[in-house]
């Protein structure tokens, strides 16, 4: 506790919880803001609530049973981290994806990306008081976590990517239903703006709140939407594409005021470029071949080969059993979340299961900017804050 | 993990030869990306070399990652994920650290995102780093004991 100096004289600051049980938190986050009166003087983070230890989990299983672990860290969009460590295993093998998988893969995880900033900008509505939009978004991202039901079983802890492709053949007349979204949504995505944009209420709270600079942003780590509403226009997509991603025609919303408005702007111009590339995924996708590369040692064989080959029953046998093994070394495999970079480090060394898994998670690092954005401001300004840096503490304490 | 030929063409590794030779221990590449193992002494002017050189402009740290190489030694290993938005370009530096001083300077001063890297490090590790301005558990209750993320922590937790 310091002392400041307010109209009525000297006083002592007040230390106050916020969280970790907060409905504005997004998670288990604890911020102690030390307060004076309604203007924050401090603010320290406090995380570590929903650690759960999941990199030292993922050195007890083997490369593929990791990946059911890593859809619990950034739990708004499992498949981008299902994405990045698959990506990053494959990286070690020195395994191809055919073309259809990476473009099925291309088409999930943008719904992902629209899933999870439509879950963001329904909580970040209705933290500022626009408390309609969190059910339309939530009504639409329905529609998408149908279609994860439809192809993997599983609204959202999905595991659809494996080692070397997809998990299963998506159903026949799944593309439909994606068209369906594809047509509809955009319809949606401009009642939301017109709730939202121009209205004084939501330009008041959002407008000048939260101001990081980009020399601030670059030097803090920050990526994703965070940082390209501070001007600077890193997007791993377009810096290093991966999955094909390069064939794809989209671009990346940057604006340069720097402030939740801008950042609200991002996210939802991120949307719409999402869809387009959904729409193009669907034009591109085969509709046949193969969902998993040809690599018997790794990738598992079809069932049907497995039950009368005897030379595929091995393979599967030594798949499940023993697991593959990559050779030793590191890799370091840097995806676009919704929230930022999300990075896979795997070092091998040479056994079948990770000798270490670590995600660099970007709400992990873009938070640290949190306490330079809050200091000097209201704690209403602190709410618009911790929604607009778009976190999930799956991911930070991992 | 050999040094190949062509690697002493690559413009940051000569870049870096000449500015310090005696700070690079080894270089290695693989799956395309370039590894700078350097002498822990070396690793923050080092930093501060990449990221004020405007050739090189290595002004974005995307992650540091500790890893625990027991029994081997030295037993620690730090990875430093450097990204340069000019040149669209990336480089690992490495540092290996000695288990029985598992101390490092930070990189706070250069890049503050690492900040909360080298915390969660210390946290998991145990490793110090010289500098930081808050270097304090994160992750665990301030006064667990023990480093989860070393090889002989159990995974299942002191028991």
């Amino acid at each position: 506790m310091t002392t400041v100096q307010t109209a009525t004289g000297p006083e002592q600051t007040m230390v106050l919880n916020m969280g970790p049980q907060h409905p504005s938190t997004h998670g288990v986050l604890r911020v102690l803001l030390e307060l004076d009166g309604e203007n924050i003087v401090k603010a320290d983070v406090d995380i570590g609530y929903l650690h759960t230890g999941i990199e030292k989990t993922a050195e007890a299983l083997t490369y593929s049973q990791a990946i059911t672990i890593t859809d619990r860290m950034d739990y708004l969009a499992p498949l981008s981290n299902n994405l990045a460590y698959c990506l990053a295993v494959e990286k070690l093998l020195g395994l191809e994806v055919p073309k259809r998988a990476q473009y099925i893969r291309v088409l999930l995880t943008e719904l992902t990306r629209i899933g999870s900033h439509l879950v963001w900008l329904g909580t970040h509505a209705i933290d500022l008081g626009a408390m309609s939009v969190f059910l339309y978004c939530f009504r639409e991202r329905e529609e998408i976590l149908k279609i994860f039901e439809l192809v993997s079983g599983q609204r959202m802890m999905t595991s659809y990517f494996r080692i070397g492709g997809l998990a299963l053949e998506p159903p026949v007349g799944w593309t439909d239903q994606v068209q369906k979204i594809v047509n509809t949504f955009p319809s949606r995505f401009d009642e939301y703006e017109e709730l939202l944009t121009k209205n004084r209420i939501w330009i008041g709270r959002t407008q000048g709140v939260g101001v990081l600079s980009a020399k601030d942003a670059i030097a803090m780590g920050v990526s994703g939407p965070s940082l390209r509403g501070s001007g600077v226009d890193y997007d791993v997509r377009k810096y290093f594409p991966y999955s094909s991603y390069d064939e794809f025609d989209f671009q990346v919303p940057v604006r340069t005021e720097c402030d939740c408005y801008a950042r609200y702007l991002c996210r939802v111009a991120e949307m719409r470029e999402s869809l387009k590339i959904v729409r193009q995924a669907l034009k591109k996708i085969p509709p046949e071949g193969p969902v998993k590369a040809d690599a018997p040692g790794i990738v598992p064989p079809q069932r049907e080969k497995m039950k009368t080959e005897m030379e595929a029953l091995i393979y599967h046998f030594k798949i499940f059993t023993e697991g593959f093994a990559p050779p030793p070394g590191e890799v370091y495999q840097r995806i676009e979340s919704p929230r930022g970079e999300l990075g896979c480090f795997i070092a091998s060394d040479g056994s079948p299961k990770p000798y270490r898994m670590r995600m660099r998670a970007p709400s992990f690092v873009n938070l640290q900017a949190l306490q330079k954005m809050v200091e000097g401001r209201l704690v209403a300004d602190a709410i618009a804050c911790i929604g607009t840096l778009d976190i999930v503490l799956g991911e930070i304490d991992r | 993990m050999t040094e190949t030929p062509d690697l002493e063409q690559n413009p940051i590794i000569a870049i870096i030869r000449g500015w310090r030779p005696e700070a690079v221990a080894a270089v290695n590449s693989f799956r395309g990306e370039l590894t700078i193992v350097i002498y822990r002494e070396h690793l923050l002017p080092l930093a501060g070399f990449l990221n004020s050189d405007a050739g090189l402009g290595f002004t974005y740290l995307s992650d540091v990652t500790g890893v625990d190489r027991f029994p081997i030694e030295p037993r620690f290993e730090l990875n430093y994920h450097l990204l340069s938005l000019s040149r669209r370009q990336t480089v690992r530096l490495r540092t290996r650290l000695p288990g029985d001083d598992p101390v490092v300077q930070s990189v706070v001063p250069v890049w503050p995102t690492a900040n909360w890297h080298e915390r969660e490090i210390f946290d998991l590790l145990g490793i110090r780093f010289e500098g930081h301005p808050n270097l304090r558990r994160m992750l665990l209750p301030e006064d667990w004991e023990g480093y989860p993320l070393r090889k002989d922590y159990p995974v299942e937790g002191p028991r």
